[in-house]
């Protein structure tokens, strides 16, 4: 049986969409929902929040190190800022800003970056942000969330709104899969979806690379191979529990994200098990190398982070 | 206060930075002996606050945008009321609440953490936007060094504060016309300053930023200023009061020896005690 029933079916919402429309939902009901941008709104779908509460969107140009300190400062009068750019200047121009103004005082703002990883496409490696997720994991106090479909990514700007404390969370500019529509879906900050339990390996996914992941265990399934797949939405703080519980029972762990290898889910998850169960892993991701331009899915196949690049890279580490 | 309250306020306040610096055997005496005026001005003439409810609805913001002159602002906040002289004493150390560089979780009366160069100016213009947004009339100060307008992000936040027109803002540039490098415009000139805000559609005033009566000039027609924000170019002398430390580049981040710290305090004496005759 698959993992997810016929996920190529399903219909398919690039997590940006799901960000722009789930501020949407939250402006209506919190009135102290800001939304910032800095002259992208129509790339991060913040524009669709702008439409319904033009005065509570603050363009505020292409200054992003400006935007994040402005959102730390309204958010010691009270409000809550989505700060929102490419998930480059998000985490990457305003790291310092961000350690500083938001991370230090551990200010109440969530940073909505959107187009990271490969997937950016064509936009090439300047845009492509494979560190973003390693940058903010390095902050004392941050969250960091990956959403890994529509349904999970509004799920987890609500978390973070009700979440007191800075926030980042990790949107895709390319469509992907809607795959945790299912009535007992349930998204809780630092808690990791089991999506199917399996006794020889365990694949921790991240993001878009979550689906891919499925249809990797799906391919491995009919060689035999019996994969636990967990849907790791929340980088920090990491479900360490269910890592260690899942690793000591399968004793093989595969990492999937599509960030870089150097400092992202893969590390988060080998900092654990280095420490608390040692366990034989292989981290599937951006190797330590910029990206390129091209079609998004062209790349994600070039990268090895398809379900085939998965599944082949499992196959040929076991 | 009147005028001459606020000098002696200033001495003590000088004080205070000296103590602080010599006891935490580091920090930066000189641009927070050249902002005394400006911090004493407001914390005790221009403000609204209140020292036993440092977090009150609706009172006015200060952010130490050259957050090194923390010395400065604690001094200030100490003698304001918001916590003890005597724990001026227990700066940079370890374990005290009054760390290096300012910080609002742990401090009373601090309203933004800040330290970076650059950044504390954006925080401020994102306090005066949520005092527009909630039509409060509150007001937001950010002191500024001249050495750190150096930074890009200061322009950027002046570009948004001027499109804003914030008049709910004051920026104060502190021109002691010193940065560790050297003068500076032998580093890396700001120079024009006023020009500069001016052309980023900010009122600009220039004064002596010793002197309370210009200040409070200043700071009235600031308030005045309605449609933009302003911005007060405060020409200061680095480590004033202090005689080894005026105008001397080599005070900007350095702590006075026990000796030196007998003369510094001699210094301060004597300028309080012309006060009282």
């Amino acid at each position: 049986m698959p993992v997810i029933e016929n996920i190529n079916e399903l219909p398919k919402v690039a997590t940006r969409e799901s960000y722009g429309n789930a501020l949407v939902e939250l402006g209506k009901e919190h009135e102290d929902v800001l939304v910032l941008d800095a002259d992208l709104a129509a790339a991060t779908k913040t524009g669709t929040f702008k439409k319904v509460f033009p005065e509570r969107h603050i363009d505020c140009g292409i200054a992003e190190a400006n935007m994040t300190g402005i959102a730390a400062g309204l958010s010691t009068c009270g409000k809550v800022p989505f700060i929102s750019t490419f998930a480059m200047f998000a985490a990457g121009r305003s790291y310092e800003q961000v350690r500083n103004s938001i991370g230090y005082p551990h200010l109440n703002v969530k940073i909505g970056a959107t187009h990271a990883g490969i997937s950016v496409g064509e936009d090439g490696a300047s845009h492509q942000c494979n560190e973003d997720m390693a940058l903010m994991r390095e902050i004392p106090g941050m969250v960091v969330i990956n959403p890994s479909d529509d349904v999970e990514a509004k799920a987890a700007v609500k978390a973070a709104y009700q979440h007191e404390g800075p926030v980042y969370l990790r949107f895709g500019r390319l469509a992907v899969p809607v795959i945790n529509d299912r009535p007992d879906y349930k998204f809780e900050i630092g808690k990791g979806v089991t999506l199917k339990e399996g006794k020889d390996i365990t694949i921790f996914a991240t993001g878009l690379c979550v689906s891919e992941a499925c249809l990797a265990a799906d391919m491995l399934e009919k060689d035999g191979i019996d994969a636990e797949v967990i849907n790791i939405h929340t980088i920090k703080p990491l479900d360490e529990e269910l890592v260690v519980a899942s690793a000591s029972k399968t004793k093989r762990v595969f990492t999937v994200e599509e960030h870089s290898i150097v400092g992202g889910l893969g590390a988060a998850v080998a900092e654990v098990l280095g420490e608390k169960c040692p366990t034989k892993m292989t981290r599937l991701g951006v190797k330590d190398v910029f990206g390129e331009s091209g079609p998004a899915k062209e790349l994600l196949h070039k990268y090895e982070l398809d379900a085939e690049g998965i599944y082949k890279n499992i196959k040929s580490s076991l | 206060m009147n005028k001459l309250e606020l000098q002696k306020t200033a001495v003590e306040v000088r004080k205070g930075i000296i103590n602080g610096v010599h006891s935490a055997k580091a920090g930066h005496p000189g641009g927070s002996l050249s902002a005394t005026e400006i911090f004493t001005y407001l914390y005790f003439e221009e403000m609204n606050i209140d020292p036993k409810n440092p977090k009150m609805e609706g009172r006015d913001r200060f952010v130490l945008s050259k957050g090194h002159t923390a010395p400065g602002l604690y001094s200030t906040l100490a003698n304001r009321g918001y916590f003890p002289v005597e724990d001026l004493l227990t700066l940079r150390h370890t374990g005290s609440y009054l760390q290096g560089h300012p910080d609002m979780k742990h401090i009373p009366g601090v309203d933004m953490s800040s330290g970076s160069l650059g950044q504390g100016l954006s925080t401020a213009v994102g306090m005066a936007l949520a005092g527009k947004l909630d039509n409060k009339d509150y007001r937001v100060y950010a002191l500024c060094g001249d050495g750190e307008i150096e930074e890009g992000q200061i322009w950027e936040a002046a570009m948004f504060a001027g499109h804003r027109k914030l008049d709910n803002l004051v920026v104060i540039v502190d021109n002691n016309n010193l940065q560790i490098d050297g003068p500076i415009d032998q580093v890396c000139s700001p120079y024009p300053i006023d020009k500069k805000f001016e052309a980023f559609n900010f009122h600009v005033i220039n004064v002596n930023g010793n002197d309370f009566d210009e200040l409070d000039k200043a700071f009235k027609e600031a308030k005045a200023t309605k449609g933009m924000p302003t911005c007060i170019v405060a020409h200061t002398l680095k480590g004033k009061d202090v005689s080894f430390m005026e105008n001397s580049v080599d005070w900007h981040g350095k702590a006075p020896n026990d000796a030196e710290y007998e003369i510094a305090m001699n210094d301060l004496k004597k300028v309080g005690d012309a006060l009282c005759q």
